[in-house]
């Protein structure tokens, strides 16, 4: 019996698909999401809005917010761990967590290098805004990625950007010559091989959902139109008024994507999603998808 | 003959693909009402619970049933299996099953949380060639009724079962090129329609 094989860890990714993971504070919320049809909970101590509200350095969650969510729920729990915290990362490992997020929504611990996640028996995903970031994960070890977008904005831009773009990097990958790919290699600054198995494939070898600015239903639904696996939602459940409706409005049109009626049908009567921020107001030091390497 | 793929969530192109690779057509179901033009149907792996609760939403569970009581085979694999047992327990307790269509007892998270999750090459009952076998929070089977044919087992433990038309396993075929699990499946279809004329 082997454990901890990219088959086994991306294939943990692959079930996953579909989906909508749920960041949630405790064990109530964490109820609520799985109640309303979540595939995982990330268990956070505070969500991207808040942090980005509260200002200060972003770390780990406290272990006993983890260890209360993976008692109650009996669907996976993920937590972020900072940049290139190994140590972080080793911890919520020892706790039994599904999987980690090495996230650019905490502040960074290493401003060079991302963790060695190929050394982790848990599975790992990370954030990415390029096909150079997502290879570059992929060649770390991360078993899932997901768009930066920009967490906590309950705005959908950047998510968006960031699918389009991966996807249209892509298409150029798997129409280039084999010699323009050595260039396209440095200029990504990602591994031949890597690449070369983009070029053959047309697709990305692990699941990526959309995560970053996901605030309601349609916004949902749209980044599964761009090709997104699935959806992350962060801020948008628990800063909207009424929860529950919310995600389970969320889950629904991420599986009906393309059926606009009934998008329409889960959409009303939902309250006031969380309150945006417009991207061009963010200082570049409030930019988080800016941070990662 | 097609041969459905439940597509509320979760693995439903891997099997697609695999379905294809075993020489039948393969369809993404999203209603209830495809299931009319269909010989057989594959309830993929993914989270057990979130399928169950769409099942529900869209009318699954009695076009399931229905699709079952005519004799149409069905194949669930991990969260699959789960949704096709009479009793469902987890460490959380026990849960409200979901078609209830399968005379069994099954644990989820069985083998523990992610980290305990494995790949291995197992014997099943049927299957000439040892397959290679996914476990992702795997659920297993702790007992059957007196109507289910045991297939396969790890460490003593039930992990593949049939119960006449219906298969289930607590790994994941889909995950990999080994398509013997989809044909041995395809066979049962075939058998059926067969009998059906």
């Amino acid at each position: 019996m082997e454990t901890g094989t990219a088959r086994v860890k991306r294939g943990m990714a692959e079930m996953q698909k579909g989906g909508v993971i749920m960041d949630v504070m405790n064990a109530e919320q964490a109820k609520i999401a799985e109640a309303a049809g979540a595939t995982a909970v990330m268990a956070l101590e505070r969500v991207p809005s808040d942090i980005r509200a509260a200002g200060g350095v972003a770390r780990m969650a406290d272990p006993t917010i983890v260890e209360e969510v993976m008692k109650v729920v009996s669907i996976p729990v993920m937590a972020k761990a900072r940049i290139g915290h190994y140590v972080e990362a080793k911890v919520l490992e020892s706790l039994g967590v599904d999987y980690i997020d090495e996230s650019e929504v905490l502040t960074p611990a290493d401003e060079v290098f991302h963790i060695d996640k190929n050394e982790f028996t848990i599975p790992f995903v990370c954030g990415a805004k390029d096909l150079g970031e997502a290879l570059r994960r992929i060649g770390e070890g991360a078993a899932m990625l997901r768009t930066k977008g920009e967490p906590g904005t309950g705005n959908i831009v950047e998510a968006v950007r960031h699918m389009r773009l991966i996807n249209s990097q892509i298409r150029k990958i798997q129409n280039s010559s084999k010699d323009e790919l050595y260039a396209e290699a440095k200029n990504l600054g990602v591994s031949y091989d890597l690449l070369l198995q983009i070029h053959e494939s047309g697709k990305l070898p692990v699941v990526n959902f959309a995560a970053g600015g996901i605030a309601t239903p349609s916004d949902a639904a749209l980044m599964m139109h761009l090709g997104a696996d699935g959806v992350f939602v962060g801020s948008g459940i628990f800063k909207s008024d009424s929860p529950e409706k919310f995600a389970r409005a969320i889950v629904e049109a991420t599986t009906h994507y393309q059926d606009y009626a009934l998008i329409a049908q889960v959409s009303k009567n939902l309250g006031t999603p969380m309150k945006g921020i417009e991207i061009s107001k963010l200082a570049p030091s409030e930019r988080m998808q800016d941070r990662g390497w | 003959m097609n041969i459905g793929v439940l597509a509320l969530q979760g693995a439903v192109a891997e099997h697609m693909r695999s379905l294809e690779e075993a020489g039948v057509k393969a369809v993404a179901v999203k209603r209830p009402e495809q299931l009319d033009e269909l010989q057989g149907l594959v309830i993929p792996g993914g989270e057990s619970t979130t399928i169950g609760k769409l099942m529900r939403k869209y009318g699954f569970i009695d076009a399931i049933r229905a699709f079952s009581a005519q004799g149409k085979p069905i194949f669930g694999t991990c969260a699959g299996l789960i949704v096709l047992a009479n009793h469902i327990e987890s460490q959380q307790g026990p849960e409200e099953p979901h078609l209830g269509l399968m005379d069994m007892t099954v644990l989820r998270n069985a083998f523990g949380r992610q980290r305990e999750s494995f790949e291995t090459d197992l014997n099943v009952h049927g299957i000439d060639e040892p397959v290679r076998a996914v476990f992702i929070r795997a659920p297993l089977i702790k007992a059957v009724g007196a109507d289910v044919d045991v297939l396969c087992e790890v460490n003593g433990e039930i992990v593949t079962a049939r119960q006449g038309h219906l298969l289930a396993c607590s790994f994941h075929p889909e995950l990999t090129d080994d398509a013997n699990l989809h044909r041995y499946f395809a066979e049962m279809v075939k058998q059926h329609l067969n009998v059906a004329g």
